[in-house]
């Protein structure tokens, strides 16, 4: 008996069928659901034989336009168990009062606030941000790709093991209940024994390589490959903002990876980093974690920002406002955000000069923002302006962001934070900027750019559907929690016991249920514009009579996409080639260098997906025999040195011919 | 707006607004190491400080002048300065297109960093053994941390240049190989310098404190 448990150890570590939460209803049948429905979707693909086709022309691929793609679909899907999540929340709030204890047990509720930190900001905003980069990024400076395609695809994959590590807590084991960041010392081995703060820290280094590596791989693109004429100060504002962004992933995820390294050290060696013993400190992680944070959330409205300046500008029909202040006041944002990183814990204890310091660094950060808000402003000032649904998504960012802005300046004044912190006025504020500013700005880019992607519209009606379900119903959700963190309710409770609360979590409720409505109807956007896309294809390859070069190309653009190297002159290098009457060029084509695809990327993601799962569950034969794969398949790739091919000649001419044919039929009819 | 429009509209219609030839982007992947090197540089700097906050707590524990053997990681220290000199002349031949001098010196480098890291692990299992493991303190737990992630990178290194000393013999000295061989030399002489801070940060301060 005692061998076999021994045996049982050694081969499946903590690991066992009570891992299966069968006792609890709701993830069980949560987890029956979506294996029922994945095995669905396979059996579906299986049926129609399209594995061979996803395989080829997708999974391997290192397209960046497939990689941004593939990134957007990942955040979509994540969006609906984060959203999930946020449901469940809402509903055991509202009901959780007096006598009535909800439907959550503590634990469960506390898994669930996590998972939805966590899943939002690493799962959807991140891919939302770094695939719409990927898909625009190198067409706007004129590049055929990113500098480092191969990567390119193998960030993707992390991102996506990461998120399947993620996923698997919810059926075996479960998830951290340390709350999004993990906080020490909950997040240590004495507070935390179970598996799930070993699903986020696995989940999120996994993930973190594939962040980094594109934030290498970006900043080399946009240093290196812009076309030729298109110098720093005349790159489009989207680029400019993906560089910054770029510029902080590679300076802060660094930090995220040492910490949760020291973390989980600190669980699986017995070290004392963050430990209460052994001469720990648990603030050390407080610090170093909110060092990578705050960063992090400039990582994800930057290139947002860049949407925002990219949509105002091409429906007003004018030059973007103050271009030169929008480029310094992005400079100035990447810097500060270094800066301030200590207000989201004023409360620390560490003294009035130290507070002061980050409050002032705070408030200065409003000033380049303040800066931003007036360029767009301007730029509609006397435009001609057409209010499609990107420009929707931006009136709507506009004003939505500057109140969460400024509920943000509330809170760097250090003594109103002393009563602000961990209140749902804060949750009330991230919200606010976060589903504002960078929610807003991935469906005003997804609107922007999917007829360039796929060469037809998204239908306007529901598009406009979507849009006002989720304006108002983030509206109805947030306010009251303004409300509520005002009156002094802290956040992460599952229960409460003055009744006369309740009301603001009911109102928030059905303001959950808008957005709900909002969600689907956006899903319903998506399959309505597939039925109709013929109605709305777009043939001409610019839509909205765009300002940008990936405007120029054909939607959907090439594999190559340029057959040639613009040659940029101006800022908005696409309207400027319009207005002097540019001409395609009929003659001259020749063969295109281009990288092989590889299924080398999603090999090693595998890998690291099956070693971190191991890890999580102490299980050390499968951790080290999939480490020890992942780096023999490193090195073996690294003995392909031929990695590129050739678009001959004929096939470019016979590309580029067919658009010219398609162009001038439209302009004869 | 629209007069600028209108002057640049009668500018001679022949501005060129694309190359007629292939465009040769500059490689990237120098710059893009370097990139790689400033994000582990800042691993670093998060173990360094560490360090630098917790260099003291010893918890009842060991400290830092007890545990630490100068003479000891003065040898360790020479090995690692060896080996990135001797690299440095490896990469001298590769300039010169010697394969067979720049194979031989990188097995030279290879070697001083497998002394290094051997004399490393023989200070971990000696400081173990007499009780200064990283869960007996905090300090002891920076220490580990910092030195194991320099020598874990190290370690990397090793395997790393074992790999290149293949692809050099199958392959030669081409583009690719010489490449490649670059950024091992800045992966190498990077962690010397990181080296050099561990050494006088935490073992002379450590034994003068």
């Amino acid at each position: 008996m005692h061998e076999t448990s021994t045996l049982m150890h050694l081969l499946l570590g903590k690991l066992s069928l009570s891992a299966i939460p069968f006792d609890v209803p709701l993830i069980f049948w949560t987890g029956v659901v979506v294996s029922i429905l994945t095995v669905a979707l396979l059996g579906a693909i299986t049926v129609a034989g399209q594995w061979g086709y996803l395989w080829r022309e997708w999974f391997t691929s290192i397209d960046h336009k497939k990689i941004g793609v593939m990134y957007l679909v990942l955040a979509i899907i994540m969006l609906l168990r984060g959203f999930s999540d946020a449901v469940l929340m809402r509903l055991q709030q509202a009901m959780a009062f007096g006598h009535n204890m909800g439907f959550l047990p503590p634990e469960h509720y506390n898994q669930i606030f996590t998972a939805h930190g966590t899943i939002m900001i690493f799962f959807v905003a991140m891919p939302f941000v770094v695939g719409l980069m990927n898909y625009v990024v190198p067409m706007q400076i004129g590049a055929r790709d990113v500098a480092f395609p191969f990567l390119n695809n193998f960030s993707f994959w992390m991102t996506a093991a990461g998120a399947m590590l993620i996923m698997v807590s919810l059926f075996i084991g479960n998830f951290s209940r340390a709350g999004w960041l993990a906080m020490a010392p909950l997040s240590e081995m004495s507070y935390s024994p179970s598996v799930g703060v070993d699903y986020y820290i696995w989940g999120l280094q996994i993930a973190g390589v594939g962040t980094l590596l594109s934030g290498i791989n970006f900043v080399v693109t946009i240093v290196k490959m812009r076309a030729p004429g298109m110098t720093m100060m005349k790159m489009p504002v989207f680029t400019w903002t993906a560089l910054c962004t770029n510029i902080l992933i590679v300076a802060a995820f660094p930090i995220l990876t040492a910490t949760l390294g020291l973390l989980s050290l600190d669980r699986y060696l017995d070290m004392h980093f963050f430990t209460n013993s052994g001469g720990g400190e648990a603030m050390m992680y407080t610090n170093l974690i909110w060092i990578w944070g705050h960063p992090e959330v400039y990582i994800l409205i930057l290139p947002m920002f860049g949407v925002y300046s990219e949509v105002i500008s091409t429906f007003s029909g004018k030059r973007l406002f103050g271009y030169s202040s929008m480029v310094y006041a992005t400079a100035a944002i990447t810097l500060l955000s270094y800066l301030v990183w200590l207000h989201h814990f004023f409360t620390m204890g560490s003294g009035a000069n130290v507070n002061s310091f980050f409050a002032i660094t705070t408030m200065i950060i409003s000033i380049p923002t303040g800066v931003k808000i007036f360029n767009w402003l301007f730029t509609m000032y006397r435009g001609r302006i057409r209010f499609e649904v990107p420009m929707l998504w931006s009136l709507a960012f506009l004003f939505t962001f500057v109140i969460g802005g400024m509920s943000g300046v509330m809170l760097s004044v250090a003594p109103a934070d002393f009563v602000l912190h961990n209140s749902l006025f804060l949750v009330a504020h991230f919200h606010n900027v976060i589903i504002g500013g960078v929610v807003f700005g991935a469906f005003a880019g997804i609107n922007f750019w999917f007829p360039k992607a796929f060469g037809f519209q998204l239908d306007r009606f529901w598009g406009k559907v979507t849009f006002w379900c989720w304006l108002v119903g983030f509206w109805v959700a947030f306010a009251p929690l303004y409300v509520l963190g005002l009156m002094g309710v802290t956040r992460r409770l599952s229960h409460f016991t003055d009744p006369s609360l309740q009301i603001w979590f009911e109102i928030a409720g059905v303001g959950a249920a808008i957005i709900l409505a909002g969600i689907v109807a956006f899903l319903v956007q998506i399959a309505v514009s597939i039925r109709k896309r013929d109605a709305l294809a777009d043939t001409t390859g610019d839509p909205w009579d765009g300002r940008t070069l990936e405007w120029s190309t054909s939607s959907p653009p090439p594999a190559y996409n340029f057959a040639f190297t613009p040659v940029v002159h101006d800022r908005d290098a696409w309207m400027d080639m319009k207005h002097r009457g540019f001409q395609r060029p009929a003659a001259g084509f020749k063969p295109i260098h281009m990288p092989k695809n590889t299924a080398v990327g999603f090999i090693l993601a595998l890998l690291s997906f099956i070693c971190g799962f191991g890890l999580v569950w102490h299980i050390w034969w499968m951790a080290g025999l999939s480490f020890l794969s992942l780096v023999a398949v490193a090195i073996v790739h690294s003995f392909n040195y031929h990695r590129d091919y050739h678009v001959s000649a004929d096939e470019v001419r016979r590309v580029e011919l067919d658009f010219a044919q398609r162009l001038a039929q439209q302009e004869a009819a | 707006m629209s007069d600028t429009t209108a002057t640049r509209a009668m500018e001679p219609s022949d501005t060129v607004f694309y190359a007629t030839e292939e465009p040769h982007p500059e490689n990237g992947t120098l710059l893009g190491f370097w990139i790689y090197l400033m994000s582990d540089c800042l691993i670093f700097a998060v173990l360094f400080s560490c360090y630098a906050v917790f260099g003291t707590s010893y918890a009842g524990g060991p400290t830092a002048s007890e545990v630490l053997d100068l003479t000891g990681v003065a040898v360790n220290t020479a090995m690692l300065l060896l080996s990135s000199i001797t690299y440095g002349f490896g990469m001298l031949e590769m300039a010169q297109g010697r394969r067979a001098r720049t194979l031989l010196w990188l097995a030279v480098a290879g070697l001083f960093a497998v002394a290094f890291v051997g004399l490393e692990l023989n200070e971990f299992a000696h400081m173990v053994a007499e009780g200064a493991g990283p869960w007996r303190s905090v300090f002891l737990s920076s220490f580990y941390a910092l030195v194991g992630t320099h020598g874990l990178h190290v370690t990397f290194g090793i395997v790393w240049l074992a790999t290149m000393m293949v692809q050099v013999g199958r392959h030669g000295l081409n583009a690719d190989n010489q490449r490649r061989l670059t950024c091992l030399s800045m992966f190498w002489h990077f962690l010397d310098l990181v080296w050099v801070g561990v050494f006088s940060f935490v073992y002379l301060v450590g034994v003068l404190r």
